[in-house]
């Protein structure tokens, strides 16, 4: 394949992958009748006082539970993913790193929990929390996003490769306990994986939609994407809601793609770890 | 990571070999179970126990004493599972995520890999700019993509108007591929990276051997990358596999865009619509019947690949 080639394949799917989001940038400092009304692609005259008047009405509309939507979601992904990595870390830093009976048990029963549909679990999550009055809370949403199969099975993959067993023995003659050295040495020599783990697993989170859409029915609950779910699915009836949603969908994806951008650098090294044998 | 070996190992260990040995081992011991129980506890809680519940509540059914009598819950054995089987809607919607599987998933590896190779060739430039521009799509969660889309497909405020007037992506036989592409648009660039961190780990002396005898860079990318990112494909058609029989939040938004999206138009919906009635026994048994699908699916996609990769 010629060079001219293989950059117009990644020119044309470039254009595939970015319009979009362009689209919506763009839509977001319209009015709602500039929307339809002007060229698609392009911002409008008044585009720039546009946006932030529709940046305004999006946080004052309804007394503003659209911030409460991203608190809460910056809440469920953000405390969730780091927690449930840390708690994915321990489990599969000691799956590598100690022999122990049952330690293959284990970690095929994690493994297999890793093909098992989220989806799938969220209907009886939520008989069972609704037996122990627990649904509609913070915590019908929060306390199951904190199970990571996958953050496991890449943790106990990259300590296996990255944390020399000769290392943590020179820590024990040193009189480290387990514990600590597991917190202050075995964790730096992890980082690029429990980047990643964090990482994914706060997008799993943030996108999750079957478990908040069956838990919660309060409005000052939802995630984001289920608030602008519901905003969306009324915009037949109330229209001004259509830049509302535009305008939410692109301040929701924003901090997503700042946190990726950011942490690039870490995670990009942690990502090959679960395809390698 | 290189550990120097220190000499003063051994010589320390031998002063007391037996109670160091004892003491250090009970210590790990106690390590693993600290270790170990706050994950176990949670998946015990929110992986098995719901499994658990939801065959269980599969298995029970609801019976009135009388016509007006109150509703009890009572053991009804395989008759929800019976129910499953002769509800015709139910297996549409799973025959809808077949085909969609069957169509959406080998397009959407087949473009992941064919960028993980250009990224990896020496023909491009601006790797960095491609690899960020291709993964962004997956920092938009489904239920905005799908709003997004939504709106992109609908004749009066899509900006591809010359093509939505002509062509109604939100009917009736297109709706489903309408999905496909919003699906494909999100995870190609999250595929192509696992593929092409894959790539990255390969040996460069290999290429160089295979220069040396002569291989092209196509025949390279054909003999040699292709076969040892195997597993990285594998992986990605698992987390596939499952993605498309799990379907919920792009057809769901999609409904208040299109009329074509009916209440049981994915297993999933089907759940949700069931749930809602509310009827938990059908719907934990059509969770219970899904949950095994993807399981058999996914492992039998392992054994096929993983005969093909040792032939």
């Amino acid at each position: 394949m010629s060079r001219g080639a293989a950059m117009l394949i990644m020119g044309v799917f470039t254009l595939y992958f970015l319009t979009p989001i362009w689209w919506l940038l763009v839509s977001s400092s319209k009015t709602g009748g500039d929307i339809t009304g002007t060229a698609p692609l392009w911002f409008t005259a008044d585009s720039f006082p546009t946006f932030f008047a529709n940046l305004g009405n999006l946080f004052t509309y309804s007394d503003g539970v659209f911030g409460r939507w991203l608190a809460n979601s910056a809440l469920y992904a953000g405390l969730g993913a780091l927690v449930g990595t840390v708690i994915a870390a321990m489990c599969g830093y000691a799956l590598a790193k100690y022999e122990f009976r049952g330690r293959e048990a284990i970690f095929n029963v994690v493994l297999s929990g890793v093909l098992v549909p989220a989806t799938a679990l969220a209907l009886p999550l939520f008989l069972i929390f609704s037996q122990v009055k627990l649904t509609n809370t913070l915590w019908a949403v929060f306390l199951p996003s904190l199970v990571s199969p996958f953050g496991v099975y890449l943790a106990r993959i990259y300590a296996a490769a990255s944390v020399p067993t000769e290392l943590l023995e020179a820590a024990r003659l040193d009189g480290s306990s387990e514990a600590r050295t597991f917190f202050t040495v075995s964790t730096r020599l992890m980082a690029p994986a429990l980047v990643t783990i964090f990482l994914f697993q706060f997008v799993a989170i943030w996108n999750n939609f079957f478990l908040p859409l069956i838990m919660l029915r309060d409005q000052a609950l939802f995630p984001v994407t289920l608030g602008l779910y519901a905003w969306n699915s009324q915009i037949s009836q109330i229209p001004e809601l259509r830049v509302l949603v535009i305008v939410g969908a692109l301040v929701s994806i924003l901090p997503l793609i700042a946190t990726f951008l950011g942490l690039q650098r870490f995670w990009s090294s942690g990502l090959g770890a679960g395809s390698v044998k | 990571m290189k550990v120097t070996r220190q000499t003063t190992v051994p010589a320390i260990a031998t002063g007391a070999p037996t109670i160091r040995k004892r003491a250090t081992s009970s210590a790990q011991r106690r390590a693993v179970l600290l270790f170990v129980a706050p994950f176990g506890v949670l998946f015990l809680a929110f992986y098995a126990v719901p499994i658990i519940f939801a065959v269980v509540q599969s298995l029970l059914t609801v019976e009135r004493k009388g016509t007006f009598g109150p509703p009890q819950q009572v053991f009804g054995g395989f008759i929800q599972y019976q129910q499953v089987f002769q509800n015709t809607e139910f297996w549409e919607s799973v025959g809808r995520v077949l085909l969609f599987g069957v169509v959406q998933v080998p397009i959407m590896l087949g473009l992941a890999l064919l960028f993980a190779l250009l990224l990896d060739s020496p023909l491009l430039k601006g790797k960095k700019f491609f690899r960020l521009a291709f993964f962004a799509p997956y920092a938009v969660p489904g239920v905005i993509a799908a709003i997004m889309w939504g709106f992109l497909y609908s004749p009066s405020l899509s900006p591809f108007g010359a093509v939505t007037s002509q062509v109604n992506f939100l009917s009736a036989d297109l709706v489903l591929w309408a999905i496909a592409n919003i699906v494909t648009w999100v995870y190609v660039g999250y595929n192509m990276l696992i593929i092409y961190s894959s790539l990255l780990a390969i040996p460069t002396e290999i290429y160089e051997a295979a220069r040396l005898d002569g291989a092209s860079n196509l025949q390279i990318a054909w003999r040699i990358k292709i076969p040892l990112v195997v597993p990285a494909i594998i992986l990605t058609g698992v987390f596939s596999i499952i993605g498309t029989l799990q379907l919920l939040a792009e057809p769901q938004t999609l409904r208040s865009f299109s009329s074509a999206i009916s209440s049981t138009f994915t297993p999933n919906l089907a759940v949700y619509t069931t749930a809602s009635v509310p009827n938990y026994s059908l719907a934990a048994a059509f969770s219970v019947v899904l949950a095994l699908a993807t399981f058999v699916l996914s492992f039998v996609f392992l054994k096929a690949t993983q005969r093909k990769v040792s032939q």
